[in-house]
Parts: structure tokens; sequence; C-alpha cells
């Protein structure tokens, strides 16, 4: 992997959102009011809210990383810059990992850092918050470098919004399925370890096998 | 290694017999349209055997009734579902290896039968809950994992649905397909593990209980049913396609003129 | 032989609705998808003619003219 690459990518869309930063908070600004929707569509009954809690953050998680996947390469794609980045060697994996790394900087931390108060609003027990927090912590990267590949194949498609939440969401469910696990775990009173191990595991995966899927996906788009 | 191009008059079928002679998509136009029929028919003739056997040979279940007869279409068209989508993934990540249009035509040409198959597999699963359990749906690790499956087959076709240009909607629903069969294991082991999380004990729809024979053998029988019948609609499908994106060569159009002239 | 009757056969123990909706659907289904095919397949044999009619047609037009 080209190291030079990688920074460059990673700084320049770090600058390009702090610059745009209302543009930047938008999908914590989604996550809060999607989230908040459910109280209002189940009822504020706390019992019924604590259970659906962690699901309900991790759901919200999920589809806010989703809708701020597709400017992923657009913008550089659109004024032709994606196909000069990869021309140097090793630069696809670069400009994949590069741009998974930024999104979550820049999408996905601040979901992890809002998670706690969302829990705190549904109901969620104090107990939990530390893993839900954790969980998300986990999975948000995970959300991110999925999300990559999803943004690289849907490249300077018309609808692409919707086809990358078609096509990584079904991948994302084991993320999901376990993250949300991690804090229901808790409340039920067992330990939350192996659901936290599982998706460290799926971390792991991910940090390994999406990014020269990712590049591969450029490759085919560009060419 | 690059697909034979056929651009010159209809080339004898058997001249030279290699791995890759089918990689043509004339040869195989050829020896699908012959193949497909006879799939066909096995299909009827396993359907058959099959239906009977599960209806005039095998008993009535002591727990379910009768209404368990229709496991013998439901289990074969799930694992059907299953099979078609790993060789769907088999084939187009063929084409896109040994760079061979007619591997990216097969896989396509599967994908549809495979979520046809998919959603057979969840409403008969529906029709045989309903009674069986209370509700028409059962959030049980088979079940869920096949609605998952059916995202999956969506987000392919969708995905070369989308893409103009051909070669780059092959290779990329080829990685898609790939990056999917992968995750396979991965969605089922975690829906397994939700499942167990959830629900306790088994809510589960898999026939736990043991099996008489002639219900086992029913359910093979059908299995072999949807087995020929997959071959012989994802042959018609693909001779279709072949038409569609070899439409210009010397060897479609003769093909096509003699048709009329009969 | 365990039915006695045609309308025992078709009762399903109580649950002929169900399992009569899941057969048919199976069968209406495996029988439509065949047809889609070869009806994309007679499509795709169409555009072939047409294009070489009107190709046909342009190089008559082109050799008058």
């Amino acid at each position: 992997m080209n190291g030079a690459v990688f920074v460059a990518v990673y700084q320049r869309d770090l600058r390009l959102a702090w610059r745009r930063r209302t543009e930047a908070l938008l999908p914590v600004a989604f996550f809060l009011v999607a989230a908040s929707l459910f109280p209002l569509g189940v009822g504020p009954d706390p019992q019924i809210l604590k259970v659906i809690a962690p699901g309900v953050v991790w759901v919200c998680a999920l589809l806010a990383a989703m809708l701020s996947m597709p400017p992923l390469f657009a913008a550089d794609h659109a004024d032709g810059s994606l196909e000069q980045l990869l021309l140097a060697p090793g630069a696809g994996l670069a400009v994949a990992a590069a741009k998974a790394a930024a999104h979550w900087t820049i999408s996905g931390a601040p979901l992890v850092v809002a998670a706690p108060l969302l829990g705190l609003l549904l109901g969620l027990p104090a107990e939990e918050l530390p893993v839900l927090f954790a969980s998300l912590l986990l999975g948000t990267p995970i959300l991110s470098l999925l999300g990559g590949v999803g943004a690289a194949l849907t490249l300077g498609l018309r609808s692409a919004g919707m086809l990358i939440v078609l096509i990584v969401l079904p991948l994302a469910i084991p993320a999901l399925i376990f993250g949300a696990g991690a804090a229901a775990a808790v409340d039920a009173g067992l330990s939350p370890s192996p659901h936290l191990s599982l998706l460290g595991a799926l971390l792991i995966a991910c940090l390994v096998g999406a990014p020269p899927a990712t590049a591969a996906a450029l490759r085919i788009a560009v060419e | 290694m690059h697909a034979v191009n056929t651009t010159s008059a209809a080339p004898a079928l058997r001249s030279r017999l290699t791995w890759f002679t089918f990689a043509s998509p004339a040869n195989f136009y050829r020896l699908a349209g012959v193949l497909a029929p006879v799939c066909g028919l096995a299909a009827v003739a396993f359907a058959l055997a099959g239906l009977w056997v599960g209806f005039f040979v095998a008993p009535t279940d002591a727990v379910q009734g009768e209404v368990y007869r229709i496991i013998f279409i439901h289990v074969p068209t799930a694992w059907m579902s299953m099979v078609l989508y790993v060789a769907m993934a088999f084939w187009a990540a063929m084409g896109w290896f040994l760079n061979a249009r007619m591997a990216f035509i097969f896989a396509r040409a599967i994908a549809p039968t495979g979520a046809l198959f998919t959603v057979l597999g969840l409403w008969t699963g529906a029709l045989w809950g309903r009674p069986t359990w209370g509700t028409w749906w059962v959030w049980d690790a088979r079940l869920t994992s096949e609605l998952i499956l059916l995202f999956l087959y969506l987000g392919y076709m969708a995905l070369v649905a989308a893409i103009d240009d051909t070669r780059r909607a092959d290779k990329a629903g080829a990685l898609l397909a790939i990056v999917g069969v992968v995750n396979v294991p991965v969605i089922y082991f975690s829906v397994v593990w939700w499942n167990t999380l959830h629900q306790g004990s088994s809510l589960t729809m898999g026939a736990k209980q043991h099996m008489a024979s002639p219900m086992l053998v029913a359910m093979l029988l059908l299995t072999l049913a949807c087995w020929a019948y997959a071959f012989a609609v994802v042959f018609l499908r693909a001779r279709a396609i072949v038409l569609e994106r070899e439409g210009d060569t010397a060897w479609a159009r003769a093909l096509v003129a003699d048709n009329q002239g009969r | 032989m365990q039915w006695h009757s045609l309308s025992e056969f078709l009762d399903m123990g109580g649950r002929g609705g169900y399992v009569w909706s899941a057969y048919g659907s199976f069968v209406v289904l495996l029988l439509a998808e065949p047809l889609l095919a070869r009806w994309r397949h007679r499509a795709a044999r169409r555009a072939i003619a047409e294009r070489a009619a009107d190709e046909q047609a342009a190089r008559a037009a082109g050799e008058r003219s």
C-alpha cells in the first residue's frame, strides 16, 4: 500500500469536510432524528424502549453510515482526480483505506459519541451505555469499510444511494447482530464479551478484506 | 486466455473438444438448445415421481398431520436457492479470472432463477409456518437466512441492471457475488447465534424429528426435479442473453435467418 | 393408499388451503419462468432479424443513390 497516497487522500478529505462542517454533521443529525422517531412510533413505555434501544441505535447508525456513502468517491470521480490518484503503484489499496478511514473520522466517530446520549434518551440503563459505546466503536469502522465497497461498485450510477443500501446492508447484518446483541446481553445479565470479541473479529476481517475489494471495484469502475 | 471469437460462419461443434469449447457463445448456444428440453423432461419426470411418493406413499405425520407435506417443496426450493447462489458466484468468478464472457452470461442467467427459488422457499415456509406455528412468519435461523439470501440476489440483480456498460456490469456483479458468497457463512453463523440468543430452544422449522423414508425419498426426488428444472431454465435464459449480446455476429444472423426461412 | 376420496385428498386434514396454495404457487411460478425466458429469447431473435433487415434496406438505399 502506498503510504504517501494514503496520507494525502486522508488529509485532503478531512480538510474538505472541515470546510463544509455543517454538511459533515448531517449524518449525526439523521442519526438523532431517526432514532427519536421510534419512541414516537412505538410509544413512550420505558420498558419497551429499553428493550429495543440497542437495536434502534444500531440500525440508525447503520442507515446514517450508508446514507453518507455515495459521495465517498463521487466528487473525485466527477472531476477526474480519482483516475489520476489510481495511477500510482499500490494506490488502489491506499485510496480505499484512506477513504474508509476518512469516512469513519468524519461520519462514524460522531455517531459513536452521540450513541450514549441516544441510549439515555431511549431509557437504556447506565451499565449498558459503555457496552453500547464499545460496540459502536468497533462497529462503525466496519460500516465505513463495507460501505466503501458498495460506494466503489456503484460509482457514477444514478441510483447509487439506494443501491449501496441494498448491497451493503445484508453484509452488515452480522455486525448488527453482534453489536446490538452486546448491549442486550448486559440487559439479560450476561457478559457482552463474546459479542464484542466476535465484533472485533469482524472488524479485523474487514480491515484485511474490504480495502482490496474496494480497490478492485474502483479499478472496475474506472477502466 | 480469451474466449474463442466466432465471427466466422458457424463453427463445427465437435471439431476439437477442449475445456474451452463451450466458452464460445455459439457452441454453448447449440449445446444449451439440445440440453434444455432434455433437462426439462427430466424435471417433469422427477417431479411426478416425487409428488406421487409424497402424496400417496408417505404417511400422515403424527404431529403435524397432512400439512407437513409442504416440506416436499419447501426444502428443495430452499436448498436450490443456496446452491444456485454459489453456482452464480462461481461462474461470475470464472468469467472474471478467465476473462470468459460466456461464464458471465451464465452467471447472469442463474440469478433470476435463484431469486425465484428463494421467494418460493420463503413463501412455502410461511404457508407451512402459519398452520404449524400460528404465525405467517417465524424468525428462525433458516428462514431469516433465506430472507437475507433474497436480499443478496436482489442486490446482484439491481447492480448489474443499473450499470449500462456490459463489461463493467459483469465484473462489478462478479465482485459483489464473490463478496456475497464469502459472507454467507458469516451471515448464517450470526443468524444462528442471534436465533439461539433470542428464542432459547429451537423454534426451528428444521425437520429435526425422525423422518420416515418415503418422506426422504419424496424430498430427494423433488430436489432432483428442481435441479433439472434449474438447468433447463438457466440454459434457456442463457441462450436468450447470448443472442442479446452476440446479435451482430455472423453466426447469430445466419441462425435467425435460417429460422425465419423455415 | 391413504386417501379414501378425492375430497379427503383435497382437504388435507383441514389444511388444504395451505398445502394447495404452496403447491399451486410452486407450479405456477415454475411454469411462468420458462415461458418468460422463451419470450426473452424470441424477442432477442426478433431484434436481430430487424437489425439485419434495417441494414439490408440501408445498403440497398446506399447502392441506389
